[in-house]
């Protein structure tokens, strides 16, 4: 991870969310301490940076484990017969549910690759989140710039025939984050230009390229011949991303790992947005209009310019997102290929912190819970969509850090982010 | 900021901006003229007659139908977007403007009915089966919406209306399933009692939600459209998980009464008027007298002043009194109940089942149509018919074979939304401090 490379120069600029850091003195001394306190975006003490989110997933995972006991039929009808029995049940059941949980998310080789599997285009997408938050806008669009970039990829994949793959790979994942750029840099100009609140339009181009997906995978030019139902024709074999330990399944035929290149473009692509936002020109440009975008302007920036800039390259980022999806996964476009990983982008993001570092950390722990709760789908019958909640839960607990401070009575940052703006402008 | 109008000698003198736009708005009449022209004038010529039926087959006045050649509507219509074109872009027609960009709507939408029926092999159509099914899908996208105008009104910023519709819909049927053997054979306006309670729990599980909202926003200050994207995650996976968990197996919990269509007695004989309007459920009254009482409450009554107060200059409102915190969270916990309600119309109201994810956007949409509708709950009502139209006419394309993708008439709502908000067709302006939290001094 890019962690390590950061560590050795001191890095105040980069420091937090809108809250900015606390004062100096308090910081921890030591290197480490001051990344994590950069990390955290709530104040100097990295202690208590680490604790908020700690603390936030431990007790959305209670709170989950209470509404597994409660949605439990045969514990509420056990209960009159055999409460012994029944609480004994129940008590194994919450514990094989979070065992399988994790041994479906780290508990193996196999288990590690579906993670980092779920984890790429998760941590792409919270970077299309992210540095919008970076810049004050709220990108709420992801997953329509998913679909896009997907579809564009998918174009990408199947028309070019005969390319190496050195040649036909770039061309897929330039196109993904073309489709992704162009959905993105539409709200990005219309909210430069007109006003027009980038969510609103972001929600409403969501709603959009689902329908022209829905109907661009009816035409003669998407659809693979001699079906009915709306499926796109597959990526080339040149234009997939290679899985990284394909050689593996040679060796143990049964197995399946399934984790490809994507994650290493996910960690680049952090890195890259890294290095843009906290050590170029323009960067510190889309942070000043997150800041402040009159005093941006009156600076001398030019805030049509940067919306746009940031919203395009937001809109790629998800375009990557769906396009590793297509190429790396799916090799092919269906309705709905995108599962709503753009919307966990949000929870990712803040979760993150809207630090490229962060949000690399989050994808792999939303990862982790992707690929933990199939195995516990089929393995005790509580439905992967509880984490969702436990999503749900974690981003409430740290957008809100007194409610950890009311529970766990620690000392946590001060005010809750305001990130957003109202429609007013 | 642009400069304000100036009023010399009873003449408003326009700003740049308005001057600007008033000129786009005759070349889209101009281009809308041409377009009607071509398309559904020349385009129908030698297609004859359409036929578009205004009863039902069960209705005692059948057949009631209505006959024109729609290549001469098609003439006459674009002659008349034609003159739009030259008087707006002459004079402007003030005041009346919007009322006139209506009109020419609905003209545009009629010469393309026209051409769809004639060049279609049956050559008729039931309009009135058609507006009908447009008043039905508009009513989640409307409720939606007057939830929207409670919150937004006093500053509060409601995404979570996706959330508390599809919890509400969630709540109302397993309620309802539970209690329905409740009152035995009695039925009130078209349910039995269970599925009255169904509807009661719905609104209060919606105002559970919205006092999550209110707390977390208003108390907390924690950033609304984030607090309203959690709660939407939330009842999502909640509503999913208990799907799977607890009603895939025990399919009696998910089996809620329907509540039946009430004619109203004389305004349901009405021809035409009466089919589309006055014989539906109990849930489409109710909407449309919500409509009524919260324009009413907002901008007739001391409540309304003060809530609207609060989301325009919290602060002055303080200055004279006014309970900031309590009219935030009384109106967002108002705003809840609403969506809580038309929530339970997705089950309780149509189908009878709760299917995972089954508002399918609806709540966004719902957040579009107040936007659309300038924060205003008349203005809301209308955007939802028109999104519920552009749902109804997407359906019937199919059945017209005009060889239209539905998917694009589909989006036609969604791309009018972005057109409002990016100020083309008039600025919308949100609250004042919309989206901002109170911190009291």
């Amino acid at each position: 991870m890019n962690d390590d490379e950061r560590t050795d120069e001191p890095q105040l600029d980069e420091a937090g969310g809108p809250e900015g850091t606390g004062p100096e003195g308090e910081a921890e001394r030591t290197v480490g301490g001051r990344l994590l306190s950069e990390l955290s975006g709530v104040g100097a003490d990295w202690r208590t940076a680490l604790l908020v989110p700690a603390l936030a997933v431990v007790t959305a995972l209670i709170i989950s484990g209470f509404i597994i006991a409660l949605t439990d039929v045969d514990f509420w009808r056990g209960l009159g017969t055999a409460p012994g029995q029944a609480w004994s049940d129940l008590w194994h059941e919450i514990v094989d549910s979070y065992v399988a949980l994790f041994r479906g998310s780290f508990g193996g080789l196999r288990a590690i690759s579906e993670t980092l599997t779920a984890s790429a285009p998760l941590i792409l997408a919270g970077l299309a989140v992210g540095i919008g938050f970076r810049a004050g806008l709220f990108n709420i669009g992801a997953e329509g710039q998913m679909l896009m970039g997907g579809m564009f990829a998918v174009v990408a994949g199947f028309t070019f025939t005969g390319l190496p793959v050195v040649v036909h790979l770039p061309l897929v994942v330039l196109a993904g984050f073309l489709g992704g750029a162009v959905w993105g840099g539409i709200p990005g100009l219309l909210r430069a230009k007109t006003g027009a609140h980038e969510v609103i339009v972001t929600i409403m181009l969501n709603n959009i390229a689902i329908r022209l997906v829905d109907y661009l995978l009816k035409t003669d030019w998407i659809q693979v011949e001699g079906r009915d139902d709306p499926i796109s024709k597959g990526v080339e074999v040149s234009g997939r991303l290679p899985r990284l330990l394909g050689f593996l399944e040679d060796v143990r035929p049964p197995s399946d790992i399934r984790v490809h290149a994507g994650i290493l473009l996910a960690v680049l692509a952090a890195w890259g947005i890294y290095w843009l936002l906290f050590r170029s020109t323009i960067g510190y440009e889309f942070r000043a209009v997150g800041y402040n975008p009159h005093a941006a302007k009156y600076a001398g920036m030019n805030v049509t310019w940067l919306y746009f800039a940031v919203m395009a390259i937001a809109g790629g980022m998800a375009g990557l997102a769906g396009m590793n999806q297509v190429s790396g996964v799916l090799y092919r476009v269906t309705p709905g290929f995108s599962a709503g990983i753009g919307f966990e982008a949000i929870s990712l993001a803040l979760l993150g912190r809207s630090h490229p570092g962060g949000i690399v950390l989050a994808g792999i722990l939303f990862g982790a819970l992707r690929a933990g709760g199939q195995e516990m789908q089929v393995a005790t019958d509580v439905p992967i969509d509880l984490i969702l909640v436990v999503q749900a839960l974690v981003v409430v607990f740290i957008a809100a850090p007194a409610l950890i401070r009311a529970i766990y009575r620690v000392r946590t940052g001060e005010a809750a982010e305001q990130l957003t703006k109202g429609w007013a402008t | 900021m642009t400069a304000l109008p100036v009023v010399a000698e009873g003449k408003v003198i326009r700003t740049p901006a308005e001057i600007r736009r008033a000129r786009y708005l005759g070349i889209t009449y101009l281009l809308l003229a041409v377009f009607v022209l071509w398309a559904f004038g020349l385009g129908s010529r030698g297609n004859g007659d359409a036929t578009f039926g205004l009863a039902r087959a069960t209705d005692p006045a059948y057949p009631l139908d209505f006959t024109f050649n729609a290549a001469f509507v098609g003439f006459l219509i674009a002659g008349m977007l034609a003159v739009m074109a030259g008087i707006q872009l002459a004079r402007g027609f003030g005041k009346w403007s919007n009322i006139v960009l209506a009109v020419a709507f609905v003209a545009v939408v009629f010469a393309f009915l026209g051409w769809a029926v004639a060049q279609s092999p049956q050559g008729s159509f039931s309009l009135v089966g058609m507006l009908q099914a447009t008043v039905v899908r508009s009513i989640p996208i409307t409720v939606g919406a007057l939830s929207g105008v409670l919150c937004e009104r006093v500053a509060v910023i409601n995404i979570a209306i996706e959330g508390m519709l599809l919890g509400g819909a969630f709540v109302a049927v397993l309620v309802a399933s539970v209690l329905s053997d409740l009152g035995g054979e009695t039925v009130i306006l078209g349910s039995p009692v269970g599925g009255w309670i169904g509807v009661a729990a719905a609104a209060l599980f919606g105002a559970l939600l919205s006092w999550v909202l209110a707390v977390l926003s208003v108390r907390y200050r924690v950033d609304q459209i984030i607090v309203g994207v959690v709660i939407n995650i939330f009842v999502l996976g909640l509503t999913s998980f208990l799907t799977l968990r607890v009603l895939a197996e025990n399919s009696h919990l998910n089996q809620g009464p329907i509540f039946k269509p009430l004619a109203i007695p004389l305004l349901s004989d009405i021809p035409i008027l009466g089919p589309i309007l006055f014989n539906h459920n109990i849930f489409v009254y109710v909407t449309f007298l919500l409509v009524a009482l919260i324009t009413y409450g907002l901008f007739r009554t001391r409540w309304g002043l003060r809530a609207r107060a609060v989301g325009e200059h919290p602060k002055a409102a303080d200055t004279v009194g006014v309970d900031v915190y309590r009219f935030r969270y009384l109106n967002v916990m108002l705003g809840g109940l609403v969506a809580g309600f038309g929530g339970a119309y997705f089950t309780l109201g149509s189908v009878g089942r709760f299917d995972e994810n089954m508002t399918n956007g609806r709540g966004y949409i719902g957040l579009a149509a107040m936007i659309f509708g300038r924060w205003h709950p008349v203005g809301a009502m209308a955007a939802g018919l028109v999104f519920g139209f552009a749902d109804a006419l997407a359906q019937k394309l199919g059945i017209l074979q005009t060889g239209i993708p539905s998917e694009f008439l589909g989006m036609a709502p969604f791309l009018a939304t972005i057109l409002v908000v990016a100020g083309l067709v008039g600025k919308a302006r949100p609250p004042a401090a919309d989206g901002q939290p109170y911190v009291k001094e």
